[in-house]
């Protein structure tokens, strides 16, 4: 599975193998590069999920941000999508954290995090691609689309 | 202490008789400890967990009605579950009751054939074990009764997906301070660190665990739950705090599947937030049931002095 431009899920989990051991050094040097970057990796595995699903994925921006939007168009008709919300939201605030100060002492740390926080935002939608389910049992509650489950169990008591 | 909550019903669930059967006991030891009673419904049944919602879920809608339906009947007018799930549940039974007909008319008639009262919304409320403890003591009168304070322990406090999401069936959150937070939970933060517990900042605590597809596709739920540890113990944390029997398990699973099958092991202990609390009561760890986890804390616990 890959966006428009090709990059596959498994592109982007070795980019961020690649940070996650980047000295620290490397990571404070180029320390606004990388959480542009991290950003835009959010954005290409939103994209991977929506390409998948047949949707060209938005260019609008929510709050600042077009991860946020693309979580957004995501989530329609899908509500077990919303199981990835949080991650996409503390994604753009490890992003803000570096781009705030990027001289910060603890800014290596600070990527690091983020780069962790990015691949569970892929672990998760590649979870999704291989069982579109993944976060449907648990929080993902349905009581509005009732009417879509057929057959029922309790119409034959 | 506000006196609110003092009493309330209590539903463990089938997983705290089972898997999280030391939730179960250090949720009841911990009860004690603060003078809180808690009366378990008498002949529950399941809340309909994941499975009965998938297939029909006015079915569950009704299953955990009844519960509601015990507890009104013994007269409580709140009720507590420890489990994330039964707690998601029982939330989603009260709003479906209140917003769809079709839901009330099957609960009424499976209630009616059943020979019980058929539960209305708006009867009994639901809390979750920290809304009980947070509500009823706070964390000033915890901060008071701690007698072994976790003494600067670095935990990271996991939430699961249930506890917050769907945001619709929780009306209560989000109401600015004091209340929980659907976006950023910190009850249980709140919590622990009256305990003396020193919280990271945790970026993953409400992330999914591939919880439900432990068994259908175990590799996903397990590359999950290594992030979710790796993460946590890139946060400095010696401990993961949990909340949910489910969580729980799954956490201590995939971290020896982790070892097993992808070579990656972690050292992050998992104890339940009430196992914690209790040691900080100054309650032991047999008694809290810390012997039952999957995950050997008893080193850590040690040099720590706690338990």
């Amino acid at each position: 599975m890959a966006n428009i431009h090709g990059t596959s899920l498994d592109d982007i989990a070795a980019r961020l193998d690649g940070m996650v051991i980047a000295p620290d050094a490397a990571l404070t040097a180029a320390a606004l590069d990388l959480a542009d970057e991290l950003l835009a990796l959010g954005e290409t595995i939103l994209e991977v999920w929506l390409a998948a699903r047949g949707e060209t994925p938005t260019k609008r921006i929510v709050e600042g941000f077009r991860l946020l939007a693309l979580h957004r168009q995501g989530a329609r008709g899908e509500p077990s999508f919303n199981a990835c919300r949080e991650t996409c939201r503390e994604l753009v605030y490890h992003h803000n954290l570096v781009r705030l100060d990027p001289a910060h002492v603890d800014v290596a740390r600070r990527l690091r995090l983020g780069v962790m926080v990015a691949r569970h935002l892929q672990l998760f939608i590649g979870g999704k691609l291989e069982i579109a389910g993944l976060g449907e049992f648990c929080c993902s509650s349905r009581p509005l689309r009732q009417h879509e489950t057929r057959a029922q169990a309790t119409e034959a008591v | 202490m506000s006196g609110k909550y003092k009493q309330v019903a209590y539903y463990p669930g089938c997983a705290l008789e089972g898997t999280g059967h030391a939730y179960n006991r250090s949720t009841r030891e911990l009860g004690k400890a603060l003078g809180l009673d808690i009366v378990e419904l008498k002949n529950w049944n399941c809340c309909g967990a994941m499975e009965v919602k998938n297939v029909d879920p006015k079915l569950q809608t009704y299953l955990s009605a009844r519960n509601l339906s015990i507890a009104e009947g013994m007269g409580f007018d709140t009720v507590m579950a420890p489990c994330n799930g039964c707690y998601h549940n029982l939330k989603k039974a009260e709003y479906d009751l209140a917003n769809d007909p079709a839901s009330r008319e099957v609960t009424d008639r499976l209630s009616r054939k059943a020979g019980h009262a058929t539960y209305e919304a708006g009867k009994v409320e639901t809390i979750h074990a920290l809304d009980w403890v947070k509500e009823a003591i706070g964390e000033k009168g915890l901060k008071a009764r701690v007698r072994n304070s976790l003494k600067g322990l670095k935990v990271a406090n996991y939430y699961g997906c249930m506890y917050t999401r769907p945001r619709h069936i929780f009306p209560e959150k989000d109401k600015g301070p004091g209340s929980e937070s659907t976006l950023k939970p910190h009850f249980m933060d709140d919590l622990l660190a009256a305990a003396g517990a020193e919280n990271v900042e945790y970026p993953l605590k409400t992330a999914c665990c591939g919880g439900a597809h432990t068994l259908s596709d175990s590799d996903t739920s397990t590359k999950l739950v290594l992030n979710l540890l790796t993460t946590a113990e890139a946060c400095g944390a010696e401990v993961i705090a949990t909340e949910c029997p489910t969580c729980h398990t799954g956490l201590e699973m995939h971290q020896v599947r982790a070892e097993k099958v992808f070579g990656r092991k972690t050292t992050v202990k998992i104890l339940y937030f009430t196992q914690l609390l209790g040691m900080a009561l100054g309650l032991s760890a047999r008694k809290l049931g810390v012997h039952e986890n999957l995950s050997d804390s008893s080193d850590l616990l040690r040099a720590r002095g706690l338990g």
